[in-house]
């Protein structure tokens, strides 16, 4: 359907998350020569106020679903999960970012504005219904993001990370491009629905082409979530990037991809799934093994956690391959629980880091559970998520994953994911190990006091990932009801 | 209220309230976890009171919903056998409370409140009637006991840990894949509605599916039981292990393992287990033979009597594939004897560590001279774990051959080779402890039992005694529950196997 010419008030209700986050991001630039530039409580609780008030717009947007501008969004129950999804994210990184930035004399309004730009993109992919404005908020999204990875620029790794993440990227984001000219070169649409209603219908292109368009996507859009064999890049990024930073890519992006890849996949290309499917399988089991394998061998957290983000978007792509409703709600599940349960870890460590992150070897966790229960004892409701344990969002997150997986005969990809976590424990187990079994060395014992927005970062997230775990059906029942909005 | 969920939640209650203790004052956690733990004891022999022994099948039945889709179901219930296994769990936990009170001071809140936790595990692994409850607790009582070796233990306490987590955790993956697959197949995690699909032939497995799905879930179990070879994280395990870590260990984890066997793999796969039978009886018998040899030529203690342990637990997988009444009913009675004298053998090791401070039975010798009482205590538990008439493993062991003899008599010859065994390794360590010369570092740091520890024994001999001389108090609700168990694997055993196509025709006609 070609972009209506008429202007719908109920349009701009749809786009209110985007309009609050773009316009609090512009604002914020502007008030910093206005203000001192020590003023940084400022400029996040305003970021967090901002986040807030975008999720009770999501909220209300979805109370008037339907498509907005001539069909380029589709704010429904899928986009709208993962808006709030996004947003919480935001929150979960702003949170501990005060006294990390306060640490390293960080304190300026660009981080926040950044940071909010980039969640703006990430609600657009949430809810685009449209190649172009996929691509528009995919790159709204990373171009953000790149530079928040390069955000604490006196520091080398961190330059490293950002220009490495900046280049890769944009070969990424080429090639997804390469496939959306591909497409509407030969559909003549870039609206969703109608490139799949082309593909079935009786002047079908021919499939090579629709199926090279669609493998040049899968190229562009598994970089964006560090699935194999374009996952090389995380490990370094994640390191290098400011751990608030690193929390933030490790969920947040990767959640929005997740979302377009779902509505690219599952509508316009849902026809050819027979041929997208061994792609998928085969990404998912190499991103859980390489990730599961690679991260048995690190010593830095960060990078452990770098490579256990990459073996998670690997069970992501299971549930991806099942190609099913099921599938898709356990997708969506899955991605709620990994962001409580990852951002938490991550929040961990970047209170524990010290200044100039010195502190963040395994072997700095030592004792932490005798110098500081609380904290020990939250970043060990993260990893047994993460593990997989029951009562635990991760736990469930992986159940629904390979039970839509066998609900869809992937018998084999279900036992190799599953002994693929037993694998996994062995890594997280290291951090248990190190917290409670050894005896405190000195980041344990350096470690500052906790401040209320520190402990608000760990809390909120903890409880997050409980929930999911005790009472899932409260998330499910939304996501599996969301699920079948992707037609 | 209903007293079997009481019997479930107060431990859990107890774990919340313990981590909100103080600190400072390791005092107050141990008479909380005494006290909630003593409670705990008491609710369950009120539910031994109200259990009606003349029927075999679920009671105390709670059955609330979790979650709505898919289906989980929070439902409970105990049976003959399990109701046993959840008494000792009770029994034994105020026994290892009581066990670590001097032993542990550092960070002695969380000790109990793992303790707690752990006994809350145990005991709902033995109460789900629902399969994925059943795995929610299978894993969560894996954590606490992590956490109680890695800790707790002695030096190779992180290897022996991470060892005992990675080899359960491989194991249940496992199960975890058989028991999704389950319940796309029957549609639900409900155990009674899956057994009674399988019974009416609305759910049918090849021979193929159903030997990967048992062998899935046999393997889960048999990490937990140990089964030869799967038992090496074992011996690690228990040796590490603080005192009130390998009781609890030894005497109820490891029957998470062979209840496991006996409740799910059993039922659910009958024409599966049947043919893995002579298969896993051999691996029983080398498990039995194998242990007892090794236990012989051990120089540390608790090495030995966990070698013994495997060794014993042969037992109670022989006596299971026997596919005979008596060889179940002995399997079961074995479990709940291994639970009381490998338990009290275990304490009664870690008291004598306490004083000694060594596990080596070369630093040992003469201690009949300086703790009388204690070697008798010690006596009473070798005698009743090397089968002597009148105490507990006696009756266990008898019936196990007995039933072991009926399906095959080499499989009872070779097994009754482990009970000489025990007898040689148990008594020649006895006597290289207690008696001999006395050594001056033995006399003058062994004093013999005080209040604290005859509490801790005394409940231990008692029920060696009673259930090696009364038996019938115990077997009666158990034969009930195995019988139904024997039948389950013998009549369904056409429906529920396309076997020659005979199955098949049932099916169509089923539906």
């Amino acid at each position: 359907m070609p972009a209506s010419p008429m202007f719908n008030p109920a349009d701009l209700i749809r786009f209110l998350p985007e309009i609050i986050l773009t316009g609090m991001g512009t604002f914020l630039m502007v008030l910093d020569p206005l203000l001192n530039r020590r003023e940084s409580k400022v400029y996040g609780t305003l970021s967090l106020a901002t986040l807030v008030a975008a999720i009770l717009a999501a909220i209300y947007a979805y109370s008037q679903p339907g498509p907005a501008f001539g069909g380029m969004l589709m704010v429904d129950g899928f986009a709208t999960f993962f808006r709030v999804l996004v947003f919480g994210v935001g929150i979960l990184t702003i949170l501990p970012s005060f006294s990390f930035l306060k640490r390293q004399q960080a304190e300026t309004s660009e981080f926040h504005a950044l940071l909010l730009f980039s969640i703006a993109g990430q609600s657009i992919m949430a809810a685009a219904n449209d190649l172009i404005i996929i691509f528009i908020g995919l790159e709204i999204s990373s171009i953000a993001s790149y530079i928040l990875a390069g955000y604490l620029r006196d520091d080398k790794r961190a330059n490293e990370a950002a220009l490495k993440y900046f280049l890769l990227g944009s070969f990424a984001t080429g090639f997804f491009l390469y496939g959306v000219a591909l497409i509407y070169g030969e559909t003549g649409s870039i609206n969703l629905s109608v490139v799949r209603s082309v593909i079935v219908g009786p002047d079908a292109p021919l499939p090579v082409i629709v199926g090279v368009a669609a493998a040049l996507m899968f190229v562009g859009l598994a970089f964006k979530v560090s699935a194999s064999p374009f996952q090389v890049w995380a490990p370094d990024v994640y390191q290098g990037a400011p751990t608030p930073v690193s929390a933030f890519l490790s969920a947040g992006p990767k959640a929005a991809a997740f979302a377009i890849f779902l509505r690219i996949f599952m509508t316009a290309f849902a026809p050819i799934g027979h041929a997208w499917m061994p792609l998928v399988w085969a990404s998912a089991l190499l991103s859980m093994t390489i990730g599961n394998f690679a991260a048995l061998l690190q010593t830095n957290v960060k990078r452990m956690l770098a490579y256990s983000s990459i073996a998670h978007a690997g069970y992501v792509m299971v549930a991806l391959a099942a190609r099913s409703q099921i599938g898709t709600a356990a997708v969506m599940f899955y991605l709620a629980a990994y962001a409580c349960m990852n951002v938490g870890a991550f929040a961990v460590v970047s209170y524990l880091s010290g200044k100039g992150e010195q502190y963040q070897d395994i072997e700095d966790f030592a004792g932490l559970a005798q110098k500081q229960p609380f904290i020990a004892a939250m970043l060990s409701i993260f990893l047994l998520s993460l593990i997989g344990v029951p009562l635990t969002g991760g736990f469930f997150g992986k159940f629904y994953i390979f039970k839509a997986a066998l609900e869809s005969h992937l018998v084999w990809l279900t036992v190799l994911g599953l002994l693929n976590s037993a694998v996994a424990a062995y890594y997280y187990l290291r951090l248990l190990v190190m917290m409670y079994f050894r005896e405190p060395g000195d980041a344990a014992s350096s470690a500052e006091p906790l401040t209320p927005a520190f402990s608000a970062a760990l809390i909120l997230p903890a409880i997050g990932t409980l929930l999911l775990g005790i009472f899932p059906g409260w998330v499910l029942d939304f996501a599996g009801r969301s699920a079948s909005l992707v037609k | 209220m209903n007293l079997l969920l009481l019997v479930l939640l107060l431990p859990a209650a107890g774990f919340l309230v313990a981590l909100g203790a103080p600190r400072s004052s390791p005092a107050s956690s141990r008479y909380w976890a005494l006290g909630i733990s003593l409670i705990t004891f008491l609710a369950s022999l009120a539910l031994l009171g109200w259990f009606d022994r003349s029927l075999g099948g679920d009671q105390f039945t709670v059955d609330l919903l979790w979650i709505a889709s898919p289906e989980i179901r929070f439902h409970i219930a105990a049976d003959g056998v399990s109701l046993w296994l959840v008494l000792l769990s009770t029994f034994l936990t105020p026994i290892c409370v009581l066990l670590s009170w001097n032993s542990i001071q550092n960070r002695a809140k969380e000790f109990y409140a793992f303790l707690l936790l752990l006994e809350f595990g145990l005991v709902g692994v033995f109460l789900a009637q629902d399969l994925f409850l059943f795995y929610v607790f299978w894993e969560v009582s894996l954590v606490p006991m992590y956490f109680l070796i890695g800790i707790w233990g002695h030096e190779r306490r992180i290897y022996a840990a991470v060892k005992f987590f990675l080899y359960t955790m491989a194991g249940s993956m496992l199960m975890l894949a058989a028991i999704i697959y389950l319940y796309n197949r029957a549609g639900t995690f409900g155990y009674a509605a899956i057994l009674d699909q399988l019974a009416s032939g609305r759910l049918a497995f090849t021979p193929y599916q159903q030997m990967l799905l048992f062998l899935a879930f046999f393997v889960a179990f048999a990490i937990k039981v140990p089964l030869f070879p799967l038992h090496t994280w074992l011996p690690d395990a228990h040796v590490e292990a603080p005192t009130a870590g390998s009781v609890m260990l030894a005497s109820v984890m490891l029957k998470m393992g062979t209840f496991g066997i006996l409740h799910y793999a059993l039922p659910l796969f009958p024409a599966a287990a049947r043919r893995c039978a002579p298969w896993i009886a051999v691996l029983a018998i080398i498990g039995i033979i194998y242990g007892a040899l090794v236990a012989m030529v051990q120089p540390n203690m608790k090495k030995l009597v966990a070698y013994s342990s495997v060794s014993h637990l042969g037992f109670v997988v022989l006596g299971i594939f026997s596919f005979t009444q008596l060889g179940m009913d002995g399997a079961v009675y074995q479990m709940l004897n291994h639970g009381i004298t490998t338990g009290a053998l275990f304490a009664l090791v870690g008291l004598m560590y306490e004083r000694r401070h060594s596990l080596e039975i070369e630093a040992y010798g003469g201690v009949a001279t300086a703790a009388p009482w204690l070697s008798t205590v010690f006596l009473i538990t070798t005698l009743a774990s090397i089968g002597l008439p009148l105490l507990n493993n006696f009756v266990g062991e008898f019936l196990v051959l007995q039933g072991a003899a009926l399906a095959n008599f080499k499989w009872a010859i070779w097994a009754a080779l482990g009970v000489i065994l025990s007898a040689c390794y148990m008594l020649w360590m006895y006597q290289r402890v207690f008696y001999g010369e006395l050594r001056e570092a033995v006399r003058a740091h062994m004093p013999d039992l005080n209040l604290r520890e005859w509490a801790v024994v005394v409940p231990l001999i008692a029920m060696m005694v009673w259930m090696g001389v009364y038996s019938k108090s115990f077997l009666d609700p158990v034969g009930k529950t195995t019988a139904r168990v024997l039948e389950q694997t013998q009549v369904n055993v056409p429906y529920r196997v396309d076997l020659r196509g005979s199955a098949s025709t049932e099916v169509s006609r089923a539906r």
